[in-house]
């Protein structure tokens, strides 16, 4: 029994991973909280809902659900975000412009495909398997796997690829990288282009799994990946990763052992916990301030 | 553009010349307007902007004096309503019992809530503000042995006050808007007008500075956060009894947004702001009924598109009008005595 | 006693030390001007001075008290006050309620006082906003007590900050580059300037890299170099100091 709870911790894990390196992508180039972020993984799973609708095929109407995200993502950023950088202005007008974009991007779902929960197809169905006393269907395993593979993907582009290391820059110094010829602009809409479909992907994932689609799927499941987030260190990668899976494992074996309404408190105890004990989380490096 | 801008300083020092005059036909046409206005619907509408006027100025005192983005005050609101609500209808408190109390545990709540995470600067302390209103309202869904859980408080009795129930037919509730409206408006002025006003705008300007000439930050932070509390859940208790029920999802995330967007687009940092932001968000939705599904959008439509044009709101940023000196200060380049 | 005493003071951060072993002493009324090339560690000294890093070793004794635990408000209580580097005012607060900000630790009216608008709040909020004018009446700003801050033209605004440290009536302020950016003329008003402060008993520690200022205006100067104090004296002693040419001119070659 706890073997199970434990893989299917695990996979809600790798998930929350997957929407995590998102926040924590635009916060280490930014230094940004992406509220909007929640409301491009419900918009990516309907994105994958009306594609495949069409019958396109599982896997290409997938594809083209996670780069129409991954546009979303530079259009957020485009269009809502940098008119603010260039105006040079506070921060808190960004935090509170990606607030209105969550709420436009999710509303206009609802508006659009109603506030009800819908069907969604299932994305795999190969059986399960019996480990030792514990019933596991493959699925998980694919998710975990595939959910594995892009983070792996991510975790290369930014540390192994020549616009990681410019992404890795411009975290560091964007005026220097701006003089080093490097396109800060467009690699800040790549980044979110990244944030994005990582996020369109967990929300096509999760709707294949639970086979439910509906508007609202990105506040709770946003804001969690959140907590993974600043868990982890949030603008570390791995820290997002291993953030991901504490939660989900913790979520898991609360709603087990403590009960279902309490499951959705975790994260935020745990959230509110880092935050007054050790804000730069599990990873990340502790600011000093310069006068 | 500068055109505007001329036009717009021209009204505002018109207005701050004529002001003890305007503010009290302003306090006149509010006294009289029950009377000259028959339908009980438009009353209610008004009242409703009274109640989301007081959520606007006391959220204002957190956020466009303090500079710290609130994004759970909904959860204040809502502890005021069901405080006051359980106070009524289980141990038969009459609302001018039920509502200080209320609102002094809403303020003991924002006390509790600001010790520990007002030390967090920004993204960090909004996010804890939003998961903060999103516990509260677990609170208020799970514990069904005060609450009710999901079906909420029921049959709450309206104010009675020295044996009269105040109802918006009578005209009742809406004096009583009124009273709440005017003596929230009356203690933040002082507040703002205050050294500790002046804190507040320095702690907002530059947090650091503040703290290097002395200011207390966190202390006055945590001042501001529980007052506003306060605030905020005394409004809430006037809504509990004004409405007669309350579940928890009265009280979501979407209404703290719709204060945030109420003081956002009147005016940061200032009290009229509230006033002009609760106008517009709380009669829009009734003006436009056709646009009903469309509410949120347009309030995420407000919050992106003040945060790049006007990020202080309409009547938010610096003001063309001189700094009011006190009474028999003389100003310096006139030698008159300012009055 | 010395109003300010210095000893061994050390500040470390990971890997690199700002300030080495750094000893001073400032009299009650000098004028001590503390410079070096840039990455000297004169504003990490001013910030220790203030409360800002903690230290990592020696300490800092003010007005007989200990001082190197204290929080900038105690510090500021004490009688300690600061310019900064790069200006910080409140730019969106005018000119006289930055002044009025700076008088907030001596405000003694409570809460009650605030609500009620007592005769004691009146009283006290009256002869506030006549002394802020008197402060700004002294350095030539009392014709803009209405402006914002972040409107006044930079030689203004850099004038503000000392009112605003002024008005926290410290004993003691201490200066971060006043004269940066400013032209000839200016730079000599800021001099008289500073010299009335000194005739009405301020002690003052001044950061400077304009020299004609320092020269004309320091009764003592010290002289650090990548965190050591490297020389001490007065002004025509320091002007001659090999090693503080050396150190802002770079090594000849031998």
């Amino acid at each position: 029994m706890l073997f199970q709870q434990i893989i299917n911790g695990l996979t809600l894990g790798i998930i929350y991973a997957l929407v995590a390196v998102g926040y924590s992508l635009v916060f280490g180039i930014l230094r940004l909280t992406n509220f909007s972020h929640g409301s491009v993984y419900a918009f990516g799973a309907h994105i994958s809902m009306v594609l495949i609708g069409y019958s396109f095929g599982m896997l290409p109407a997938i594809i083209v659900s996670v780069l129409i995200t991954g546009l979303l993502g530079i259009l957020i950023n485009k269009v809502g975000l940098e008119p603010l950088r260039k105006k040079k202005s506070k921060g808190i007008s960004s935090l509170i412009t990606t607030i209105g974009i969550s709420y436009i991007i999710q509303n206009l779902l609802m508006i659009i495909f109603g506030s009800e929960t819908k069907f969604f197809p299932k994305l795999f169905d190969y059986g399960n398997v019996t480990l030792g006393s514990a019933i596991i269907g493959v699925r998980q395993f694919i998710i975990f796997g595939i959910a594995l593979v892009l983070l792996g993907l991510l975790t290369y582009v930014v540390n192994g690829t020549k616009i990681g290391l410019a992404m890795r820059a411009i975290e560091q110094n964007s005026k220097a990288s701006n003089l080093m010829g490097i396109k800060v602009n467009s690699v800040i809409s790549f980044t979110f282009f990244l944030g994005s479909a990582s996020a369109g992907i967990a929300g096509t994932l999760i709707s294949g799994y639970y086979q439910m689609v509906y508007p609202t799927m990105g506040v709770m499941v946003g804001l969690k990946a959140f907590a993974a987030a600043v868990l982890g260190g949030i603008g570390v990668l791995h820290g997002s990763i291993v953030g991901g899976l504490v939660i989900g494992l913790s979520e898991t074996l609360a709603a087990t052992y403590l009960g279902g309404s309490y499951a959705d408190a975790v994260a935020f105890i745990i959230l509110i916990i880092v935050l007054l004990f050790r804000p730069s989380g599990l990873f990340g490096k502790q600011d000093i301030t310069k006068v | 553009m500068p055109k505007n801008n001329k036009a717009f300083g021209q009204v505002s020092l018109f207005v701050n010349k004529y002001r003890k005059i305007l503010l009290v036909a302003a306090l006149v046409v509010t006294l009289v307007l029950p009377f000259l206005v028959k339908s009980q619907y438009i009353i209610r509408i008004i009242v409703m902007i009274g109640v989301y006027a007081v959520l606007g100025l006391s959220l204002n005192l957190v956020t466009g004096y303090t500079g710290q983005v609130s994004l759970g005050h909904a959860a204040f609101f809502a502890i005021g309503a069901y405080a006051s609500a359980i106070l009524s209808t289980r141990y038969g408190m009459g609302f001018f019992g039920s509502a200080p109390i209320g609102a002094l545990i809403a303020g003991f709540c924002g006390l509790l809530l600001g010790l520990p995470t007002l030390r967090l600067s920004g993204s960090y302390l909004s996010i804890t503000t939003m998961g903060f209103c999103e516990v509260v309202r677990m609170i208020f869904l799970n514990w069904d042995s005060m609450t009710n859980g999901p079906m909420g408080i029921q049959k709450i009795p309206k104010p009675v006050f020295f044996g009269t129930t105040l109802t918006l037919g009578n005209k009742g509730l809406y004096y009583l808007m009124l009273a709440m409206v005017i003596v929230t408006t009356y203690c933040i002025s002082a507040i703002v007008n205050s050294k500790t006003g002046r804190a507040l705008k320095a702690i907002r300007d530059d947090e650091l500075a503040a703290g290097m000439m002395g200011v207390p930050t966190t202390r006055m932070k945590v001042f501001a956060f529980t007052a506003s509390a306060f605030f905020s859940g005394f409004a809430g208790a006037f809504y509990a009894h004004m409405i007669n029920y309350i579940d928890p999802n009265s009280f979501t995330f979407d209404t703290s947004i719709l204060i945030l967007s109420i003081v956002i687009l009147g005016g940061m940092g200032t009290l009229t702001g509230p006033f002009l932001g609760s106008a517009l968000l709380v009669s829009f939705p009734e003006a436009l009924r056709f646009m009903r599904e469309y509410r949120f959008v347009v309030y995420g439509l407000i919050l992106v598109i003040m945060m790049r044009y006007k990020p202080q709101g309409v009547l938010g940023g610096q003001k063309r009008t001189p700094y009011a000196l006190p009474k028999g200060v003389v100003r310096p380049e006139t030698a008159k005595a300012k009055e | 006693m010395s109003l300010l005493t210095v000893n061994h003071l050390t500040k470390r951060f990971e890997g690199l030390v700002a300030v080495d072993d750094v000893s001073i002493r400032v009299e009650q009324g000098e004028i001590v001007s503390v410079i070096g090339p840039n990455g000297a560690g004169k504003t990490t000294f001013f910030n220790m001075l203030t409360g800002i890093y903690p230290i990592t070793e020696g300490e800092i004794v003010f007005d007989g008290k200990n001082i190197h635990d204290l929080s900038p408000q105690e510090i500021v209580k004490a009688g300690i006050a600061r310019t900064f580097q790069n200006l910080r005012l409140f730019p969106d607060m005018r000119v006289i309620e930055n002044v009025l900000l700076g008088m907030h630790i001596n405000i003694k009216y409570g809460f009650i006082d605030t609500l009620f608008k007592t005769p004691r709040y009146r009283r006290e909020e009256k002869k506030l906003h006549e002394d802020a004018i008197e402060i700004l009446k002294g350095i030539g700003l009392e014709s803009k007590i209405d402006s914002y801050a972040s409107n006044l033209p930079y030689g203004d605004q850099k004038r503000l900050e000392i009112s605003r440290a002024i008005a926290t009536r410290a004993k003691l302020l201490l200066l971060d580059e006043p004269a940066a950016g400013m032209n000839p003329q200016e730079s000599e008003d800021l001099l008289e300037f500073i010299t009335t402060l000194r005739a009405k008993g301020y002690t003052i520690i001044l950061i400077e890299h304009d020299m004609n200022v320092v020269m004309k205006i320091s009764d003592r100067i010290y002289v650090l170099d990548h965190g050591k104090l490297i020389a001490e004296g007065k002004p025509e002693e320091i002007a001659r100091n090999k090693l503080v040419i050396d150190a802002y001119l770079g090594k000849e070659e031998a």
